[in-house]
């Protein structure tokens, strides 16, 4: 099966520019996934998602979409996709019903066709009784909804979007991710670019980690956590025996098969650094504790989450 | 040994309907704004001949001769502006702030002919509002010249100037940086139409000759000689083959800037 997006080796460097935007970017989405491309700003994400869309001529390297040479045959590419960009840009001569049929329009969907899929993508993205109103009164959120259900308008095969919940309050945005769900169920491979960690941990099948350009992990989100396993905490709060000493307890964790490192973080708890899965380590801790006499008042596991990943792999400094 | 593949075919009709809907767009928001348009492109053109053609001679300034050879400059005039008026602004605020250019450059047609489109409407919105003309001009100046066998060559020339128009707003507003804009259009629009031989036949320069070498230079001149030409061919004006040829090369090199322009503002 042909990939849904297959990039190989892509570089862009803008012009009059001396360092490359995308620098060697290399991933695979299958038909029918959600891929996520996560990194810092300016890490390049928008600039692949402009290669990938037609919209930028890359420097190097070979894009497809859909089968599809972008740079060879934009038009038939143009066909198969959609974008629904960082920056809104509905066209706000039109009211919001006539930007999706319109949409259609350019796209060849003939006129029944079309006022079938209005009604119904309008219904879907919460818009149908504002759908004549004017553009100008559309708040951040419905505007996104509505270039997203433009985006399905003409039934894409791939959909692209840029920071989709970027700006959207909590509820806006798990309604977003339910609607992006339910496309993907319908077939449709989905590319997002998101800085928010949760979102792509539980949006997307696989994520690809960028930072300067540059591919520096991909896997699924499990996968990627899984890698700094040996980064996994487990926070111990106790009340010791009488005459029993922090200290002595501190030294008798550390010999604990799994534990890295333990160290007191105030009278009453200690912080286990781990080898393995926090869930594994709880039996022998409690019982070692309960051989002292020490009643376990509270534990806390902390597994790493993306968070710890991406900053692990992309550095902390600002951009 | 094969004809075009399949996905070529595919792509040109996808091509073509792209192209139709996104005029059929632009045609829709001029007919959703019918009644702003129409006063919009009139109003000025109205008071020139209102003034020039009707008031004037009522004093006795100018001729019923000159209100005769004006009426033509105007409709040209009129084309013109009306042209370069539907592309460059709204195309300078599309490509820069609203983005809403967007949908139709991602719309499924080789990007060239989407700045293509653009002259296309320009020149239509031109001819309507160069057609409100006759009657305007007819109702203030009470007569209205014109030569039934010379008609082809009025719609040639209206269509001719509305391109130019047009080209050369698709080329100002795609190299003009966005915050400039205006007043590079001050700074351009006035001279060019007022050397584009609107309010004088070119021949009439005679006496003023480093005028009439820059009124040359605008192609608006040709325009409006061709004009006057297919209307009031007794008056001199430079030859129509010799004005239609200039409005062409014109158009040609103004729109290959324009659309030139236009690709590097829009793929980056
Ligand atoms: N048109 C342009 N001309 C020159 N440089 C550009 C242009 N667009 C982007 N860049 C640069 O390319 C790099 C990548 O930008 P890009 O917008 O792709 O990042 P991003 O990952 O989408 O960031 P963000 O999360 O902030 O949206 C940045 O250093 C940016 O400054
Ligand atoms: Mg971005």
């Amino acid at each position: 099966m042909t990939a849904a997006v297959q990039v190989e080796e892509l570089v862009k460097r803008y012009p009059k520019q001396d360092r490359n935007a995308v620098d060697g970017l290399s991933f695979t989405v299958k038909p029918g996934e959600i891929f996520g491309l996560l990194g810092p700003n300016g890490a390049g994400k928008s600039t692949t998602i402009g290669v990938l869309t037609t919209r930028i001529r890359l420097t190097a390297g070979d894009v497809r979409v859909a089968g599809v040479d972008v740079m060879r045959d934009p038009v038939a590419a143009r066909r198969r996709i959609a974008v629904v960009p960082q920056q809104a840009n509905l066209d706000r001569e039109l009211t919001p019903r006539q930007n999706l049929t319109f949409h259609a329009a350019y796209h060849g969907v003939p006129r029944i066709r079309r006022d079938e899929l209005v009604g119904g993508l309008l219904t879907q993205f919460g818009l149908a009784a504002q759908a004549d109103a004017k553009l100008d009164w559309y708040s951040g959120g419905m505007a996104q909804r509505l270039m997203i259900a433009r985006a399905m308008m003409h039934e894409p095969a791939v959909l692209f979007l840029d920071e989709p919940t970027t700006g959207l309050d909590p509820q806006a945005r798990l309604f977003l991710w339910e609607r992006v769900r339910e496309l993907r169920a319908r077939g449709v491979t989905i590319v997002l670019t998101t800085h928010d960690l949760e979102e792509a941990s539980v949006m997307a099948d696989r994520v690809g980690i960028v930072d300067h350009g540059r591919m520096v992990a991909m896997d699924t989100p499990a996968g990627l956590t899984r890698g700094l396993a040996g980064r996994s905490v487990l926070d111990v709060t106790m009340t010791l025996a009488d005459g029993d000493e922090m200290t002595g307890v501190v030294v008798a964790l550390q010999t604990v098969v799994g534990v890295d490192r333990a160290e007191p973080l105030d009278s009453t708890s200690v912080r286990l650094a781990l080898t393995n899965e926090p869930e594994t380590l709880i039996g022998p801790v409690v019982t070692l504790l309960a051989g002292r006499s020490a009643t376990v008042t509270a534990l806390r596991s902390g597994a790493p989450t993306l968070e710890d990943v991406f900053l692990h792999l992309t550095g902390d400094e600002l951009r | 040994m094969s004809g075009p593949s399949v996905e070529v075919v595919a792509g040109g009709v996808a091509a073509r309907r792209a192209f139709l809907a996104i005029l059929w767009r632009d045609i829709f928001v001029t007919g959703k704004e019918l009644g702003y348009f129409l006063s919009q492109v009139t109003i000025q053109p109205l008071f020139m001949l209102l003034v020039f053609g009707k008031v004037l001679n009522a004093g006795g300034y100018v001729s019923d001769e000159y209100s005769r050879l004006f009426l033509p400059g105007v409709i040209a005039l009129t084309a013109f502006v009306t042209a370069l008026q539907t592309v460059a602004l709204p195309l300078v605020m599309e490509l820069s702030y609203t983005k809403e250019i967007e949908d139709r450059l991602l719309a499924p047609l080789p990007t060239y002919l989407v700045a293509v489109e653009k002259m296309v409407i320009a020149v239509l919105r031109s001819l309507v509002a160069a057609g409100l003309m006759f009657p305007v001009g007819a109702l203030v100046l009470g007569s209205l010249p014109w030569h039934v066998e010379r008609l082809p060559l009025l719609l040639v020339s209206l269509v001719l100037a509305g391109w130019i128009g047009a080209a050369l707003g698709l080329a100002l507003a795609t190299t003009v940086p966005p915050a400039k804009v205006n007043m590079v259009f001050a700074m351009i629009l006035t001279p060019i139409m007022f050397t584009g031989a609107t309010q004088y036949p070119w021949q009439s320069l005679d006496s003023i000759a480093w005028f009439k070498v820059l009124t040359a230079i605008n192609p608006l001149t040709y325009a409006s000689e061709a004009v006057r030409g297919a209307m009031v061919p007794h008056v001199p004006h430079i030859p129509p083959w010799l004005c239609l040829l200039v409005l062409v090369g014109a158009g040609t090199a103004l729109s290959a800037v324009g659309v030139r322009g236009f690709l590097r503002r829009t793929i980056h």
